[in-house]
């Protein structure tokens, strides 16, 4: 082994350099010292290669051996990751707690996916089917929801000539063998993908439906579409974690990749508490049965923060790459980017802004970029992968280089409000400042699945907002005394569509889920409210007792209808018609 | 015995950079001796070949090209431990100053520690009363919570820590705990404060202190609270107690480490703090928390002083990108003589919703909690517009509003310094200022609730005076 090493020669916190590493090549792994850091090699400058380290480089110094292992950082793929916890570079934290204790220990390593456990093997081609790469030759139930299909991994291709009938087994089994032109190559239940480079798909295609969240004003005003890319930015306490948290609950995706990139360990344990518990609206199972975390936080290692998004999104093409559906939620990409940063100080790279390197932006779009509505390769089928990364610029500051690189990149923008935060505004998405550049693509879907009518009422409610800030102005100026009766009226329909449908309680059981077809019926009642009220005003009756009806108080509580219980929303409709008929009915009478 | 080096080739600020070293390691710690004999401790920042550069604790002043002795430890800063630790005072280098003997330790520990597990975490949810109406009633503290106070020179911050640090228990429980208080670059006099306090409330028992003072060397600093939370960690996950952390004041912490990154020519980032602040102040926040199946937890109340109370200075922000939350002081109320001054409407506990309710504190706090909330707000607001407009241009309700400002700035935020008030009189302070306004305005508390609680604070017209039946 020794001859096969290469030496440290310094030693810079997570950054180590060393030289003569038996045929370095870039992004290749390493083993650091005789403690067993694990590592992989970001620079070659000659003899000397750069090493970024995932674990603690304390005590280590020059003259300690680097072992190559030919191998590219990568992940393993297979049944057992839905439900799993892993660090940064897939070491399962569950395990590592059993074997190592409390605190992470160094040079601690556990395989990513279990290698005792069984699982049912079903094959589902025939020995001499030929198949190539993104071909499904069996499947195995992961969870009571997920069938995880076992596809030809890439390079293989030719005749099957051997494979086992249904039965169980552990993921080194071999379950077939394919001869192809370099040889009899074994498929087992997992294979191995190098996180840095996408999985390839057939054919990649524009978005054409929503994911819905269950979030009024993602759904209603700035739809993410699947396969699609979205952005939260917002100060600190602003609400980007409760935002992905209720994506990662709510949102009507298959598959769900949650990456804690440098954030709080308490947050990942909020998750593996409630996810067991909560139950997905459409299957009735715990959501913990389709998610898989990433957990690396703020205080782990910064090297395998950088990794964390990449081992994330591999997994997250993968199950993309057995025709799911896939939302990921990266928790918060400025820490990656900062990681990035760190790594490129300790290089001695050339800063760009704010120090951060200036293959930043680069780097954010490609990560991004790996998103996408596909054909996969095999069947054919479609299947998405959306991206939904916060962002936690200094001070709020939208003009970070995080923030401007992350727009340049994504479709949507869910723009986080230091002052709406402030007022108990939650979910504080700035309705003025957002926005979603798939309303057009997705319009089709809206009319077919919510009527012509939604797609007015929605713009119409915009334009109130919009009118409500001009007006704003105005009241600053001159008083709320000097706006005509109209003009009030405008200003407590943006109220009420404020207050009663942006406004959203991630953590009222009532209110933390609204259906497509719950947020139409609300929207509605507010609309209906203004018309009447609108055309009352035409009629004399005075603004005052318009607003004084007490139907806006079951308006307002409209929220809290269960999703059972919409007829409830044709009672308050008659009612609010009738109040108003006996209020023109009224004036009109003198 | 290990060798020494005398081929120092450049100090720059704290730094020292020593040339034709052998197997020197990556954060190791280093003695130092000066021509005077006089000893200092540095750490190992980065090795290069045989080229090592090291930060030196004390600072470099005495130092010189020649004449200094520099020896490789091989091993990184350890605190020793044992039970005995309580109540000991030490330096900001872990060296006792009490007068008492060294600690004869069972155990020693590295004090950067290791990141605990994410999976081993066990979610903060214990209600911690601390008698404080503003934190209790509307930014509840949890056990295993990280929870900074942002305040300003002058400010009575430490006055608020040491109030909480007496008074905080965990209801109907009778558990161990203890008090870890690491002052960083604080004055003598501060200091001092709350040892007399620690003294007089004979906390100092179940205390440990950790003092580097405003004229002790300002390098040290980067080190001191890592000796208080590795103590912490001990306590708490060793011996299972449930211990309170007080970092003061992490102003100074990061004037260390923007020091150190100045003198390293790092690339600054915002304001000159070095790119990586983020990650050095998660490592040591992220020291709080609970572990499952363990007893004890550590809880976190990190103070800063705001330079100018701009709270998107870097310290600040960095510090609420972390914590789980934040106490705000407010000048204003301050000037008011309203003690303590926290400011609730930006402040911010965010793991009290699974820390308060029914068996916890009561049922009613958390609509408790969002009417003052909204009350407030809005009362501030409308203050505001009267300045603007006069009080002529409000309407009835408005009036309302100012008057229940201003009564719960004076009777919920503002109470002594030893006043010690339950959870039960937090909210029963709370209604009897809601009792004010109409009921038709309470639309945050439902209406059993308010059948409930309200009646017993409506007859009587003062908000003072005591219950009415
Ligand atoms: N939809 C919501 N409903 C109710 N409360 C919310 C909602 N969103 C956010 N909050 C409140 O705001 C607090 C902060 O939210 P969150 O932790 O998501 O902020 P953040 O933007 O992720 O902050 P940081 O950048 O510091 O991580 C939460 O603890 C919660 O009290
Ligand atoms: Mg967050």
């Amino acid at each position: 082994m020794k001859d096969k090493a290469g030496r440290v020669v310094k030693v810079s916190g997570p950054l180590v350099v060393a030289e003569n590493i038996p045929q370095a090549k870039m992004f290749e792994m390493v083993y650091v010292s005789d403690k067993k850091l694990f590592g992989e090699i970001i620079e070659i400058k000659g003899n000397k290669a750069s090493i970024q380290v995932y674990e603690d480089t304390s005590g280590i110094g020059p003259g300690e051996p680097v072992y190559s292992t030919g191998l590219p950082l990568s992940v393993e793929l297979g049944p057992g990751l839905i439900g799993s916890i892993y660090d940064g570079v897939q070491r399962p934290l569950d395990e590592l707690r059993k074997e190592y204790g409390d605190f992470i220990s160094r040079g601690a390593y556990k395989p990513a996916l279990n290698r005792k456990k069984e699982w049912l093997f079903e094959p589902v081609v025939r020995k001499g089917t030929t198949v190539k790469a993104g071909n499904v030759v069996g499947k195995v139930q992961e969870t009571p929801v997920i069938m995880h299909k076992i596809i030809v991994p890439s390079g293989i291709e030719g005749e099957i000539i051997s494979i086992i009938e249904k039965k169980k087994v552990t993921v080194e089994d071999v379950v077939a063998r394919v001869k192809t032109t370099e040889g009899t190559k074994e498929i087992k239940l997992f294979q191995k993908w190098p996180v840095r480079i996408g999985r390839p798909v057939l054919k990649r295609l524009p978005p054409v439906d929503p994911l819905i969240t269950g979030q009024r004003v993602i759904d209603a005003f700035f739809p993410i579409a699947r396969g699609g890319t979205a952005c939260v930015p917002g100060p600190f306490g602003s609400g980007k974690t409760v935002v992905q948290h209720q994506l990662a609950k709510w949102s009507d995706a298959d598959i769900i990749i949650f990456i804690g990139c440098g954030e709080r360990g308490n947050e990942m344990t909020d998750v593996l508490m409630e996810f067991p518990e909560l139950k997905d609206p459409r299957t009735g199972r715990p959501l913990m049965e389709r998610t898989v975390l990433i957990a690396n936080t703020s205080n782990m290692p910064v090297a395998a923060r950088e990794a964390s998004v990449f081992t994330g999104i591999t997994i997250g093409e993968y199950y993309r790459d057995m025709g799911y559906n896939v939302a990921l939620m990266a928790d918060s990409t400025s820490r990656w980017a900062e990681a990035m940063r760190e790594m490129s100080g300790r290089l001695e790279e050339m800063p760009g802004e704010e120090g951060y390197p200036a293959y930043l932006a680069s780097r954010i779009a490609s990560f991004y970029e790996r998103a996408g509505r596909v054909f996969i390769l095999g069947s054919g089928k479609e299947a998405t992968l959306s991206v939904i990364g916060a962002v936690s610029p200094p001070g709020g500051d939208l003009s970070d280089p995080v923030v401007q690189a992350t727009l340049r990149t994504v479709r949507v923008f869910w723009s986080l409000d230091a002052q709406l935060a402030y007022a108990r505004h939650f979910p504080s998405i700035h309705w003025l400042r957002s926005y979603s550049l798939y309303v057009d693509m997705l319009s089709d879907f809206y009319k077919k699945e919510m009527g012509e009518e939604w797609i007015e009422i929605r713009q119409e409610a915009m334009r109130t907002l919009r009118r409500e800030a001009e007006l704003q102005e105005m009241v600053r100026l001159i008083g709320i005394d000097a706006l005509s009766s109209k003009d009030r009226l405008i200003m407590e329909t943006a109220r009420s569509i404020r207050e009663d449908f942006l406004q959203q309680n991630a953590f009222m059981d009532a209110d933390t889920y609204t259906s497509l077809k719950k947020q139409y019926r609300m929207m509605k009642l507010i609309h209906l409210f203004n018309k009447l009220a609108a055309h009352a005003l035409d009629k004399n009756v005075e603004l005052d007792k318009i607003l004084s009806l007490p139907v806006r108080v079951e308006i307002s509580r409209a929220k809290f209808i269960p999703e059972k219980e919409l007829k409830k929303f044709d009672v308050i409709e008659e009612k609010i018609s009738s109040l108003f008929n006996v209020l023109v009915k009224e004036v009109e009478n003198g | 015995m290990a060798k020494e080096y005398v081929t120092t080739r450049e100090i720059a600020g704290p730094l020292l950079i020593v040339d034709h070293i052998e197997g020197a390691k990556y954060n190791e710690i280093v003695q130092i001796k000066a021509v005077d004999g006089s000893i200092k401790n540095g750490q190992v920042l980065e090795v290069d070949g045989d080229r090592a550069l090291i930060q030196v604790f004390e600072g470099t002043a005495g130092l010189n090209l020649g004449g200094t002795r520099v020896k490789f430890l091989g091993k990184g800063v350890e605190v020793g431990l044992s039970p005995s630790i309580l109540g000991r005072i030490f330096n900001g280098s872990g060296v006792p100053i009490d007068g008492s003997s060294a600690i004869i330790p069972e155990k020693r520990m590295d004090i950067n520690g290791n990141p605990l597990n994410p999976y081993a975490r066990n979610y903060p949810l214990e209600f911690i009363q601390t008698g404080i109406s503003a934190i209790d009633g509307l930014n509840t503290l949890v056990r295993g919570q990280k929870l900074p106070i942002f305040s300003g020179s002058g400010l009575p911050h430490a006055q608020i820590a040491a109030q909480i640090a007496r008074q905080a228990k965990v209801l109907g429980k009778e558990e161990k705990f203890a008090v870890v208080f690491v002052a960083m670059g604080i004055t003598f006099e501060e200091a001092n404060y709350f040892m007399e306090d620690f003294k007089k409330t004979g906390a100092l028992e179940r205390s440990v202190m950790f003092l580097n003072l405003a004229n002790d060397p300002v390098i040290e600093r980067i080190a001191t609270p890592r000796f208080g939370l590795t103590v912490a960690e001990y306590l708490a996950f060793d011996l299972g107690m449930h211990v309170l952390v007080i970092l003061t004041d992490m102003t100074n912490y990061c004037e260390a480490l923007r020091e150190i990154s100045a003198a390293r020519k790092e690339v600054p980032g915002r304001r000159g703090y070095p790119g990586y602040m983020y990650t050095d102040l998660a490592t040591m926040y992220e020291r709080a928390g609970r572990i499952k199946e363990k007893k004890g937890s550590i809880t976190q109340i990190p103070i800063l002083t705001m330079p100018e109370d701009d709270k998107t200075h870097p310290i600040a922000d960095l510090t609420g990108y972390i914590t789980e939350g934040q106490m705000f002081l407010s000048r204003n109320l301050f000037q008011q003589a309203i003690y303590p001054p926290i400011d609730v409407l930006p402040s911010l506990s965010r793991l009290k919703d699974k820390g308060i309710g029914k068996g916890k504190t009561r049922e009613d706090h958390a609509d408790v909690l969002n009417q003052l909330f909204a009350a407030y707000a809005r009362g501030r607001e409308v203050r505001e517009l009267a300045i603007v407009l006069g009080e002529s241009a409000l309407t009835k309700t408005d009036l309302i509003f100012v008057r229940f400002a201003d009564e719960f700035e004076q009777k919920f935020v503002k109470q002594g310094e030893y006043e010690n008030r339950s959870i039960e009189e937090t909210l029963d302070i709370g209604w009897r200022l809601l009792s004010m306004f109409p009921v038709g305005e309470l639309k945050r508390i439902r209406p059993e609730y308010i059948e409930k609680y309200l009646s017993r604070y409506t007859t009587s017209s003062e908000g003072d005076t005591k219950n009415a039946d």
